[in-house]
Parts: C-alpha cells; structure tokens; sequence
C-alpha cells in the first residue's frame, strides 16, 4: 500500500478512476446503438494523431485529440448513411489509422517503448498536465453523457422516432462521436489504444446482465468501471503487473463473476420457487 | 374544426430510381380518423413516412399544419408510432422509461423531465392499459404490449396529431381492444388520426375516412370499403393466433 505515498502512483489511480468513470458513462450509448467496436476504431486513428504529434514535436495527446475527433466524425457520416460499403469504410480508416500511427512513430525519434505506451498504456507516466486534462474532460464527458441522458438515449434507442419528435439528431449523434473521440485520447494513457473499448464496453455489458433499466444499467456500469479502474490500479501496484492490462482484466473478471453468478441464480429460483404455469395469452381463434 | 391537418400534393417517392408513389394527392383535416389501406409493398407506409420526413419526396409537396414540411418545427403536435421497435443494442431500458421519450418534443433536449411530464408519462401508460409494467423492460413484454408501449410513447407527447405505421399488425387480441379504446379516447378529445393498416379488426368503427393506396397510387378515399374474400365471411375474426411459446417480444433472442 506504501506505493500510493508517491505522487506518481496517486495521480495513476486518481486518473484510472475518472476514466473508469466516464468510459462506461458514454459506452452504453455505443453499445445501444451497436458500436460496441468503435472506440477501438477511433482509437486506431487517434494512433496516427500520436504518431503525428511525436514527429512534429507537439504534444501527442492534443494532436491525438483532433485526428480522433476526425476519424469519429468521419465514421459518424459513414453509418448516418448506412449504406452496406460502410462496413469496408470503417476497415480503411481503423487499419489506416494504426499503420499510419505506426509509420509516423518510426519516422520520429522516438523509441518503441513510446509508442508501446501508447499502444497498451502507460499510467504511471502521467504528469500532473495530464492529469489536469484527463480530470478536465473526463468531467465534461460525465456532466454531458448524464445531463443529456433523456435525449441520448432516445437517440440511441430509436432514431427515426428522435427525429420525428423534432429533436436535433445530427447534432447529438456528433456529440456522441467527438465525446468517442474525446474519452478515447485521455484512455489511451490509462489503459492504451488496443484497450479502450474494453472499459466502454465491457462494464455496460456485466451491468446489463442484472439490470431492468437504462438508466440502472447506467449508474452500475460506471460504478463497475470505477470499481475495475481502482482494483486494476492496486493489483498492478502490488503484483508489479501493467496496469492497463489489469484493469481491463479486472473488469472481464467482474463479467464472468456477475455471468456465473446470475446463471446459478436462476437455477436455484427455479428450482426452489414452484414454476407458476405460465399464463398464456387468451385464445384468440377457435380452432371447432 | 376544418383546417387541414396534412397535406399532400401529387407527391412522388422512389426508392434508388425506383417509383414507390406516383402523384399521390391527400388532404386530412383536424378531427378526422383516416385509414390507410393496401396491400404489402403498395407503398402505404411509405405515404406516411414521406408525410413525416423520414423519406424524400422526389416532386410533390407535403404541408403540416398549414407549414411546408421543410419549415416545420412543431414536432410536439404529432405523436408518431412506429410498426415495432428496432432491436437495440441489448441495453435494457423499461417501459416508463421509452415512454418517458415521447416528452422530449414538448420539453427539449435541455430541459430535466418535471412533474407535468411524470403526470403525462402516467396517463399515458394509464391509457394503454401498461401502468401495472412500467417499472418492468419491454424486452419482457408480448409483442402486443410493447406496441402499446410505442402508443403510449407517441400520447406522453399530448399531441394533436398520432400517425401510426400497422399499428394492429401481430398484435393479440387483448392490445387490439385496448389500443381502440385509446384511439377512441385521443379521437373524443378532439385528436386527428393517420394510420396504415393492414386489416381494420377492432378499430374499424372509429375510423371516419379510408383511403386504398394501390401499386403508388390512390385507388379510393371515402367510405371504409367492405371487406372482400374470406375476409368478409361473418365468423372471419381476422385476427392471427399466436404460439404460446413464441418469443416474448421483438427484443428478445
């Protein structure tokens, strides 16, 4: 527990936890819409921002900031337009995106350890700007993904009805992919690019295995991520484990114990509680 | 009471080139309770879309209440009601909650939900018969329920005008009764009503006006048509039987 004496370590969990926070927060609406995947993505994009930033000698993370934001917009227009070549779309830009990062990295001098901590994340390399940064945006995220809650998720869950009810749907779908964009680059010094999605997604996904509600589903995801970020953090501190990998894998752990705990669950309410018969419809045709 | 509510000139919709309505002209007025009929792939739920902008129309003009569809902003004045809800992404949500979505076009996207919209989120799950499921997710609702779930979205918005896509189509007997019952309770206080339908079943006495869209065009608009074939046999229920173990819902796997 000493470890957390030093500043470094204090400003690796306090950035963990805002992340674990605000990741799942903006996740469930990805994972409402079915783009579970796209933080992945974007995040391959922003790889070529930090590629950009370390070869112009500009800080990686603004510029990683902008190619994000580009790439999120870029495949917001794709799927708006929904047509079946989006799919191939979206493969040219993730995998542009990473060999593009790959390439500019190499041209600069940096080393592969940097783009290594960019790749799996590097927590304890943060400064206490970054920290800044991270709690800044991190803060907008929350504030904007619950404030707007009403609106997202009308958004999310079905589009055509939001825009009959008049609301501005082009905006809010561009809000969800710069917040993409935005949550993406202050991750990738927490957990990596090849992470990301990981805490956006994976956490919707244990809280939706026992919730009843969007807005349940919201409020034990983000606590599950928080709970991963800061368990992720003190197992990698006292197993000298990489903290990204550990906090994803906290986080996967939480799944399975939440999948095994519900499936036993159910057994054993079937199993005590007499099956009611179930109450089927009235007949609605004679059938002599 | 005889203002024009929607208002189609020789409109023309077509899908990659394709022509799905040709030159349709429709007028509804406030207060009346017009069917849309057809059969499948005669472009009846495209007429409705393309009055609500989901579609664009290629030539013709659509004006709602009295502003061309391009100018309209008072969104809050028509309630719409999809054919089903699309499956999601699996994020449970309950019912009150996707029929807390039908007040966004009267509060905004700002504004927090206040006690005016609790009250009419509670009437409207009141008036399709679900106040007993609110707190339940509308993945565990029947089919029928979860279209009742979408009609209370559309009344939550309180609004002067409900546009509904088959409304009545796979949906068992006990959601038909009681989604006449709403209509007839939205046509008593004074609502306007454009619905596309396959079969009228229940709702045949509460419908005032039938218009027959036939391969893009309209083939009749007056009286409701007597029912033709098998359908007009007297013991013809025309409603479909459901399989008790059927999925629950549109949601579910």
């Amino acid at each position: 527990m000493e470890l957390f004496q030093y500043p470094y370590m204090q400003r690796a969990l306090i950035g963990a936890l805002v992340i674990g926070l605000a990741a799942p927060a903006l996740g469930i609406y990805l994972v409402q819409r079915r783009l579970a995947l796209i933080g992945d993505g974007v995040g391959h994009v922003a790889l070529t921002g930090v590629g950009a930033g370390l070869l112009l000698n500009r800080s990686p993370v603004l510029v990683a900031v902008i190619a994000a934001t580009i790439g999120a917009i870029a495949i917001e227009i794709v799927r708006a337009r929904g047509r079946t070549s989006g799919d191939l779309a979206l493969a040219l830009l993730f995998y542009g995106g990473i060999a593009g990062g790959v390439l500019l990295v190499g041209l600069s001098d940096a080393t592969s350890a940097n783009l290594n901590a960019y790749l799996f994340g590097s927590l304890t390399t943060i400064s206490p700007a970054d920290l800044t940064t991270i709690a800044l945006l991190g803060a907008a995220i929350l504030v904007t993904m619950i404030a707007l809650r009403p609106a997202l998720f009308a958004v999310s869950h079905d589009e055509e009805y939001a825009r009959v009810s008049g609301l501005p749907v082009r905006t809010l779908n561009l809000l969800i992919a710069v917040a993409t964009a935005v949550t993406v680059t202050i991750a990738m010094r927490a957990v990596g690019v090849l992470l990301i999605s990981a805490l956006m997604v994976v956490p919707v996904a244990t809280a939706q295995q026992v919730t009843r509600g969007f807005r349940s589903t919201m409020a034990a995801a983000m606590a599950l991520g928080f709970f991963a970020a800061g368990s992720g953090v003190w197992v990698a501190a006292t197993a000298d484990t990489a903290p990204g990998a550990s906090v994803v894998l906290v986080a996967i752990a939480s799944f399975l114990v939440v999948a095994v705990a519900g499936a036993v669950w159910r057994v054993v309410r079937r199993r005590t509680t007499p099956t009611a018969a179930p109450t089927p419809e009235p007949h609605e045709v004679v059938l002599s | 009471m005889t203002s024009p509510v929607i208002t189609v000139e020789h409109g023309v919709v077509g899908y990659d080139g394709r022509p799905v309505l040709r030159d349709i002209s429709l007028t509804v007025t406030a207060g009346e309770v017009v069917a849309i009929l057809g059969a499948n792939g005669s472009g009846k739920s495209t007429l409705i879309r393309a009055v609500l902008g989901l579609v664009p129309i290629s030539a013709g003009s659509v004006t709602l209440f009295d502003r061309p569809l391009r100018r309209f902003r008072q969104w809050a004045r028509i309630g719409y009601v999809p054919q089903r809800l699309g499956a999601g992404g699996g994020v449970p949500a309950t019912v009150r909650e996707v029929v807390a979505s039908g007040r966004l076009a009267r509060r905004g996207v700002l504004r927090p939900p206040g006690r005016a919209d609790r009250s009419a989120v509670d009437a409207a799950l009141g008036a399709v018969g679900l106040a007993d499921r609110a707190g339940d997710p509308v993945s565990t609702l029947s089919g029928g329920q979860q279209q009742r779930t979408l009609i209370a979205r559309a009344l939550a918005g309180q609004p002067e005008l409900l546009v509904l896509d088959e409304p009545t189509a796979g949906v068992d007997a006990a959601s038909q009764e009681a989604f006449a019952g709403a209509l007839r309770d939205f046509v008593g206080d004074g609502g306007t009503v454009l619905l596309v339908a396959h079969e009228l079943g229940p709702l045949r006495p509460v419908i005032s006006r039938a218009v027959v869209v036939h391969e893009g065009r309209i083939a009749h608009d007056g009286a409701v048509p007597d029912p033709a074939g098998h359908h007009a046999e007297p013991d013809h229920d025309h409603v479909h039987p459901h399989c008790y173990d059927e999925p629950a819902g549109l949601w579910s796997n």
